[in-house]
């Protein structure tokens, strides 16, 4: 068989397959945007305008599942350029303060009341101090990252960026990019790197 | 030589002792899961629904008894099971609620609005001071019918109908809903159930992907929350993971909802419904 002709055969039995088992995807793509603009309604600080996606969230949806080197190199390479740090020697805040907000899971829910500041929900995915046994396994273990680490200034910016886009250094990682869509606050982030880095705090005990 | 053969024989018979304790411990589960079963408060919820079901109610004093949920007007059993799927007189795929929304208009008279209008029923202590679907000791008629009808499924198999175009599109859309991301934090349904054995705080999470934990969910539901002292439906739990999600609200019984369950039935095929289930 000639070349072009096996070529068509193929295209024609992915047609006629295609046809006979499942809607085209462009087919469950109009229908999924149909459903966004219907299905949803605002409430509260929840507003439909949350349902749009930018190129990160576009990206991973798409790609789901398996996430081509190119696509996820161009990902962390523009979410790097979204990250502001502090001045310099204001990384480290209060470890106390830290350990409150990453108890705290609330915010931005329609159902939280939006005057009060978001926690950052990491006990939800993440073991940190040893004496909270409530913990969550979607991220890994933060047990004792600072005693391993350190607290060199390198470590705290890396932990800073970590918090404020995951998304710069994994791309379609599952933890919010926190700082960049403004969950939480450049003060609140500073806390949780010293939950994270300080000697005393009771993640490094 | 002779550490050899003792060796072989330990090894010989650990495996099965290993098994043995395994097989223990699910057993305790399950006779644990049988207990709780057995008093399971979602029982009155089942009762409720079945007087609902049976009486005349709305501007037109009829009962849903002609209600069609599928399998011919007025069977109930196995109905829920084989849902969401299309209805010819809707063109709609619809999922139970949907359905009785359908027959509550209908059948009863009621306008759509009137039949969607207390889709949960309320908490013991209101989960949300705010919420016009929770309140102390409000009950759902919604609620209680579809805790009767998937009561009537029990211990069927799971078979949602893949055979129109639209029950296929609606497995399809659920599927991208499913990898959607969004909202401030970045979340879809993907991010807590795309993974085997993860955990929010003690929770443990279903992987959807994966057949026996997709039917072991989809199969206990709609459920008896301890937690909350209200039986649950599988609507109530898309519209809460959407919340939590930091979407904005799922309309209930609506295509994306129903596009979603859709696509839960599916990876649940083949399991056994055992629902209503009794839940933490």
């Amino acid at each position: 068989m000639k070349p072009r002709m096996i070529l068509a055969l193929a295209l024609s039995s992915i047609w006629i397959a295609g046809c006979a088992t499942r809607p085209s995807d462009s087919e469950a793509e109009r229908a999924v945007a149909e459903m966004i603009k219907v299905s949803f309604r605002t409430r509260g600080q929840a507003t439909i305008d949350r349902l749009g996606q930018d190129d990160a969230q576009a990206l991973c949806s798409k790609h789901a599942g398996e996430l081509p080197k190119g696509v996820s190199d161009g990902i962390e390479k523009a979410q790097q350029a979204t990250i502001r740090y502090p001045n310099p020697g204001k990384l480290m805040g209060d470890w106390r303060q830290g350990e409150r907000i990453a108890q705290s899971g609330v915010g931005k829910q329609f159902t939280d009341d939006p005057a009060r500041p978001a926690g950052g929900s990491c006990y939800n995915c993440h073991q940190l101090s040893k004496n909270e046994l409530s913990f969550g396994t979607i991220g890994p273990s933060l047990y004792q990252f600072g005693r391993q680490r350190g607290a060199s200034e390198a470590i705290q910016k890396y932990v800073y960026a970590k918090i404020y886009n995951p998304e710069a250094s994994v791309a379609c990682s599952n933890m919010p990019r926190f700082g960049h869509n403004g969950v939480l606050t450049e003060d609140q982030i500073t806390h949780l790197v010293a939950l994270l880095l300080d000697p005393d705090s009771p993640v490094n005990k | 030589m002779r550490i050899d053969r003792v060796l072989a024989g330990v090894l010989a018979v650990m495996p099965p002792c290993f098994a043995l304790a395994q097989q223990d411990t699910q057993k305790e589960i399950e006779r644990y899961r049988q207990m709780l079963q057995e008093s399971n408060p979602a029982e009155l919820f089942e009762a409720r629904g079945e007087e609902l079901w049976k009486t005349r109610r709305g501007p037109k004093n009829a009962s849903l008894e002609r209600c069609d949920l599928g399998l011919g007007p007025g069977v109930v059993k196995g109905a829920y099971v084989q849902l969401p799927r299309y209805f010819a007189d809707t063109e709609r795929v619809q999922d139970a609620e949907s359905r009785l929304v359908t027959c509550m208009v209908g059948l009863q008279g009621f306008t759509p609005e009137e039949a969607k209008r207390n889709p949960f029923s309320g908490t013991g202590v209101p989960m949300i001071a705010s919420d016009p679907f929770s309140g102390v000791g409000r009950r759902s008629v919604m609620t209680d019918l579809v805790a009767w009808i998937a009561s009537q499924s029990r211990g069927m198999k799971i078979a949602p109908p893949m055979s129109h175009p639209k029950e296929r599109l609606a497995y399809q859309a659920g599927e991208r809903l499913f990898y959607y991301r969004a909202g401030p934090y970045d979340f879809g349904c993907v991010t807590c159930h795309g993974e085997e054995g993860k955990r929010i705080r003690l929770q443990n999470l279903p992987k959807m992907t994966n057949a026996k934990d997709a039917q072991r969910a989809f199969g206990t539901w709609p459920g008896y929350r301890v937690s909350e002292g209200e039986l649950r439906s599988m609507q109530w739990r898309m519209w809460e993971c959407i919340r939590q999600m930091r979407f904005p609200e799922l309309e209930f019984t609506s295509d994306a909802s129903i596009a979603l369950i859709t696509y839960l039935a599916k990876k649940a095929e083949g399991g056994t419904f055992d629902a209503p289930a009794i839940k933490r």
